[in-house]
C-alpha cells in the first residue's frame, strides 16, 4: 500500500462522510435532532479533517477545523439547532464538498472566506474565549501550525504547577553556558503508574539521551511489608548533557502530567522535602490507585457481560475495481464455457445427466453472486439531489420538496456512476420547466412548494427509476408547434398521439434553443439524456398528465456485463435480439400482413399496424418476400419509433450472453450492437434494434430496396 | 526480540491505512479494528503490547473503550494511546482521566508515532 492508494481510500471516505453529514443535516432539518444524529455529522467532518491534516491538504484542513468547531458547539448544546443554523451548515457542507473536489482534482481551493467567516462568527458567539485562535477566520493559518501551538501550550502546562519560571530560568542558564550539563530531578508520585504508564521507560529514555543518574533518593522507601507497589517511593537526580534541550526531556514526561514531579536546572538540585507516605491518605491519588487495584481481581466477572450482544458488525473488504471486473469477466466466460459444454454433450446425446444440471446451477449461482459484488444502493446518487435542489431554489426561486423512495435499491456500480448525469439533467428540467412558479401554482390551487418524487425499484429483472414532478405537465401544443418550426415533424402530420408528441422532446435539436435559462441550458439536450440511458442498456419513457405533472421513467438493466437475449436464425446465421426489446413473437397468417406502398409491409397486431423489418437485409440475405409465412415475427419495442416486427426464420433459444464490442475486435457496424459467442462456439451478432428500425423508418424505400 | 504488537482502532479507513503503513514501516506488528466495540470484543481474546485508538467513533468511542478495558484484569495496565486532533488541555485531561496512557496529536508522522509507542511499550 503506498501513499496514492491511501489517498484514494481517503477520497472514498470523504464521499461517504459528505453523504453521512448531508443525511444528518437533512434529518436535522426534518426535525430529528438527537445526539446520535448530531454526533454523526460531527464525526463525518472530523474524519475529513483528520485525513486532510494527515495528507497535508491545508486549505481543506483549515476549513474543516472551523466547520468542526461550530459543530462541536452544536454537539455540546451551546449553539441551538435552529432552522437558520441548519441552512448555514448545509451551505457549509456544499462548500466542504467543493473543497474535497478541489483537492481531489488538484485544482485551487474554492473561495471559502464568506462561509468560513460565518461559521467562525457563530462559533465565537458562544463566548468561550479559549479556542478563538483556531476559530478566527485566518485562512492562512495552517492546521498543523494550530495544532503545534496547542501542543506547545500543553507542554508548558505539563511542565509542572509552576512551569513558566522554571522554563525561563532554564533558558537563561542555557544562554549563559552553551554546552553546560544541567540537572534534572524526577519523582514519580502515586498514580504515575496508572493507566499502564511505566516510569522505568522514562528513565531509560533519559539515559538514551545521554543522561547520567547521579542520585537515587530512597529515603521514603518503607519496609517491605508496608510497601504498596502502586506508590512512588523513589526519586532520581540526573545530569543531562548541555546539548540536550529541555523541551526534549519535557516531551518524555508529556503523558504523565502532574503525577510525576519533574524539576530542571537549579530547582532540580533543591527538590522539596519528601515525607513518608505510608499512612498518608492526605494525597488524593493513592487511595484511588489502591482502590483500582483492589477491584481489579473482582471486576472481570462483572465486566464480562458488558460487551453488548449487539448485532455482529457487517465486515467488509475493499477490493480494487479492476480485479473485481476481471473476476466478473471471468464468470461471464465461465457461463459461455458451460453453455458450450452443455451443447457439445447434447450433440453427443449426453445432455441429461445430473452432473451437468448441477454445474449449471452452480454457474448461475456464482454469476448472480459475482454480479452482486458490483451492486450499490442507488442512495449514493439520490443523496446528491438535495444539494441540487438547494442550488436550483436559489437560482429559480422555486422551492421544491423532495420525496424519495426505494433508495436502498441496488444496481451496478457503473450504471450508478453513469446515471448521475442524466438524472441531474432530468431533475433540472423538472424544476426549471415542469414545476410552475409559486404564483402560478397558487393560482392553480396547488401548494406553492412543488414536489419532486424520486423512486427506484427492481421490477422483472430491471431497475425502474421514476423522476416525477407535480408541475404543469408537458404543454403538447407548444411542443408540437416547436417541433414543426424546427423541422423535426412534418407539418402535414396532424394525427400524432399524445405519447408521440411527448417523445418529441427527445428529438435531437429539439431542446437546445428552448432552454435559454442558465439552469437546464448547459448545452445538453434531452436527446443526450436519452442517449446516456440507452448506452446503459436502458430505456426512458414519459408519462405526462396536463396540470398534474410529468414522470420520467427510466428502466435500466441490473448489470452491464451480461444480458438476456433471444437467439434467432436468419439464413445460415444466428443473431441475438436483446430481450429488453422483445414484446412478443408470433407466426403471422397471410391476412395479418398488409402491403403499404411498394416495398413496405405492415403487420396487424390486434388492430395496430407495425412495420415489418426483415432481418435478412442485415445479413445480406435474399429478398424478404421469401419465407414470410414460414418465418416468425418478433415484435420489438424501440426508443424512438414505437413498435416494429422483426422477421426471422426461427427462434432458437433464449439465454444470457456476454457482450463483446465489435469496435474493439473489428469495427463499428451499423445496426449491430456487438457480438457474442454462442454455446456452439460460433460468433453471433447482437442486433441494434433501435438503430435498425430507425433506419427503416427514415429511409423506408431505400431500406426495402437494399434488401 | 519479538516486535511490538499494536492494535489500532479507527473508524476511518484512510486513517487505518496510514497507521498501518507508518507503524509497519517502523517495524511494528499491527492489528486493526474499526470501532471501540469491535476492538473490545477482539481484545477479550487477544493480546497486544499497545493499543492506539481514535476518540470519535460510532458504537463505542475511544474513551468508552478505554474505560471498559481498564475494568478488565487483562488490560488494566495496557498502554493505550489516543489519537486526537483536539489538542486542548481539557481533552487531554479527559483522556488521562479516562485512563489513557498517552496521546498522539494528529497529524502525525511515522517518527512521532514510533516515539509515542516506544515511550509506553513495556
Amino acid at each position: 500500500m503506498n501513499g496514492i492508494d491511501i489517498q484514494a481510500i481517503f477520497f472514498d471516505e470523504c464521499e461517504e462522510s459528505l453523504q453521512a453529514a448531508e443525511a444528518g443535516l437533512d434529518a436535522c432539518k426534518a426535525g430529528t435532532q438527537d445526539s446520535e444524529t448530531i454526533n454523526a455529522i460531527f464525526r463525518a467532518v472530523h474524519s475529513i479533517k483528520g485525513g486532510a491534516g494527515a495528507f497535508g491538504y491545508e486549505a481543506l484542513a483549515s476549513y474543516t477545523h472551523v466547520f468542526e468547531n461550530l459543530l462541536g458547539d452544536v454537539r455540546e448544546g451551546t449553539v441551538p439547532v435552529t432552522s437558520d443554523l441548519v441552512d448555514m451548515l448545509l451551505l457549509a457542507l456544499d462548500s466542504l464538498r467543493d473543497h474535497v473536489e478541489a483537492v481531489r482534482g488538484g485544482t485551487a481551493a474554492p473561495d471559502d472566506a464568506a462561509i468560513k467567516a460565518r461559521l467562525a462568527e457563530a462559533h465565537e458567539n458562544v463566548g468561550k474565549g479559549g479556542d478563538t485562535v483556531a476559530a478566527a477566520p485566518a485562512p492562512a493559518a495552517a492546521p498543523a501550525a494550530v495544532d503545534m501551538d496547542d501542543l506547545d501550550a500543553l507542554l508548558d502546562d505539563l511542565l509542572g504547577p509552576d512551569p513558566a519560571p522554571a522554563a525561563s530560568e532554564a533558558r537563561a542558564e542555557d544562554s549563559a553556558g552553551q554546552a553546560e550539563d544541567w540537572a534534572l530531578y524526577v519523582c514519580p508520585q502515586a498514580g504515575a503508574m496508572d493507566n499502564g504508564s511505566e516510569p522505568l521507560l522514562w528513565l531509560r529514555e533519559l539515559v538514551e539521551l545521554g543522561g547520567a543518574c547521579v542520585k537515587c533518593d530512597e529515603s521514603v522507601l518503607p519496609q517491605i511489608d508496608e510497601l504498596d507497589p502502586n506508590e512512588g517511593y523513589l526519586a532520581w537526580t540526573f545530569t543531562m548533557p548541555g546539548s540536550v534541550e529541555r523541551e526534549k526531556v519535557a516531551d518524555i514526561f508529556d503523558f504523565v502530567g502532574e503525577q510525576c514531579l519533574v524539576l530542571y536546572g537549579a530547582e532540580a538540585l533543591n527538590p522539596p522535602a519528601r515525607a513518608r507516605r505510608v499512612a498518608a491518605p492526605e494525597a488524593k491519588a493513592p487511595p484511588a490507585a489502591t482502590a483500582a487495584t483492589a477491584t481489579v481481581s473482582t471486576k472481570p466477572a462483572a465486566a464480562a457481560p458488558t460487551p453488548a450482544p449487539a448485532a455482529p458488525a457487517a465486515q467488509s473488504i475493499r477490493i480494487d475495481l479492476g480485479k473485481l471486473d476481471q473476476l466478473i469477466d471471468g464468470v461471464g466466460e465461465l457461463v459461455i464455457a458451460q453453455a458450450m459444454l452443455a451443447q457439445r454433450l447434447s450433440n453427443e446425446g449426453l445432455a441429461h445427466f445430473e452432473e451437468l444440471a448441477m454445474l449449471e446451477g452452480l454457474v448461475r449461482d456464482i454469476q448472480e453472486r459475482a454480479m452482486a459484488f458490483r451492486a450499490q444502493p442507488i442512495s449514493s446518487v439520490f443523496s446528491r439531489v438535495p444539494r441540487l435542489l438547494r442550488e436550483l431554489a436559489t437560482s429559480t426561486g422555486k422551492h421544491v420538496k423532495l420525496v424519495v423512495a426505494g433508495e436502498t435499491t441496488e444496481l451496478d456500480k457503473t450504471v450508478i456512476e453513469r446515471l448521475s448525469e442524466p438524472l441531474t439533467h432530468l431533475i433540472r428540467n423538472a424544476v426549471d420547466h415542469g414545476i410552475e412558479s409559486p404564483e402560478d401554482r397558487r393560482a392553480a390551487g396547488k401548494d406553492a412548494e412543488g414536489t419532486l418524487t424520486l423512486s427506484a425499484e427492481q421490477r422483472a429483472g430491471r431497475i425502474v427509476i421514476r423522476i416525477g414532478d407535480d408541475g404543469a405537465g408537458i404543454n403538447r401544443e407548444k411542443v408540437l408547434a416547436k417541433a414543426i418550426e424546427k423541422g423535426i415533424v412534418d407539418p402535414e402530420l396532424h394525427n400524432l398521439s399524445d405519447e408521440e408528441i411527448d417523445n418529441l422532446i427527445f428529438a435531437p435539436g429539439f431542446s437546445t434553443a428552448a432552454q435559454v435559462s442558465s439552469i437546464s441550458g448547459r448545452g445538453v439536450g434531452m436527446d443526450v439524456v436519452r442517449q446516456n440511458v440507452k448506452e446503459l442498456g436502458g430505456r426512458i419513457t414519459i408519462e405526462s398528465r396536463p396540470g398534474q405533472g410529468t414522470d420520467f421513467v427510466l428502466a435500466l438493466p441490473l448489470t452491464l456485463a451480461i444480458s438476456d437475449g433471444m437467439i434467432v436464425q436468419v439464413g445460415d446465421q444466428s443473431l441475438v435480439i436483446p430481450l429488453t426489446h422483445v414484446v412478443e413473437s408470433l407466426s403471422p397468417t397471410e391476412t395479418e400482413i398488409k402491403g403499404m406502398g411498394r416495398n413496405i409491409r405492415m403487420l396487424n397486431v390486434r388492430g395496430q399496424f407495425l412495420p415489418i423489418v426483415p432481418l435478412r437485409q442485415l445479413t445480406g440475405g435474399t429478398s424478404p418476400e421469401e419465407g414470410l409465412e414460414q418465418g416468425v415475427l418478433v415484435v420489438v419495442e424501440t426508443e424512438r419509433c414505437g413498435q416494429a416486427a422483426l422477421l426471422v426464420d426461427a427462434i432458437i433459444d433464449q439465454r444470457q450472453f456476454v457482450i463483446k464490442s465489435l469496435d474493439t475486435h473489428y469495427r463499428s457496424v451499423d445496426g449491430v450492437a456487438g457480438a457474442t459467442i454462442l454455446g456452439n462456439g460460433r460468433v453471433a451478432l447482437i442486433v441494434d434494434v433501435d438503430r435498425l428500425v430507425l433506419d427503416l423508418s427514415k429511409r423506408p424505400h431505400a431500406a426495402a430496396e437494399a434488401a | 526480540m519479538r516486535p511490538t504488537r499494536i492494535l489500532t482502532v479507527d473508524d476511518s479507513a484512510s486513517m487505518r491505512a496510514l497507521l498501518l503503513h507508518a507503524l509497519t514501516t517502523q517495524g511494528f506488528e499491527v492489528e486493526q479494528a474499526e470501532d471501540g466495540q469491535q476492538a473490545f470484543e477482539w481484545l477479550a481474546t487477544n493480546e497486544v503490547d499497545v493499543v492506539i485508538t481514535d476518540i470519535n467513533m460510532p458504537r463505542l468511542d475511544g474513551f468508552g473503550l478505554i474505560e471498559q478495558l481498564r475494568e478488565t484484569a487483562r488490560h488494566a495496565d495496557r498502554p493505550i494511546l489516543v489519537l486526537t486532533t483536539e489538542s486542548s488541555d481539557e481533552k487531554k485531561r479527559r483522556a488521562r482521566d479516562a485512563g489513557a496512557t498517552g496521546w498522539i496529536v494528529k497529524p502525525f508522522d511515522a517518527e512521532k508515532l514510533a516515539t509515542a509507542v516506544r515511550r509506553v511499550a513495556h
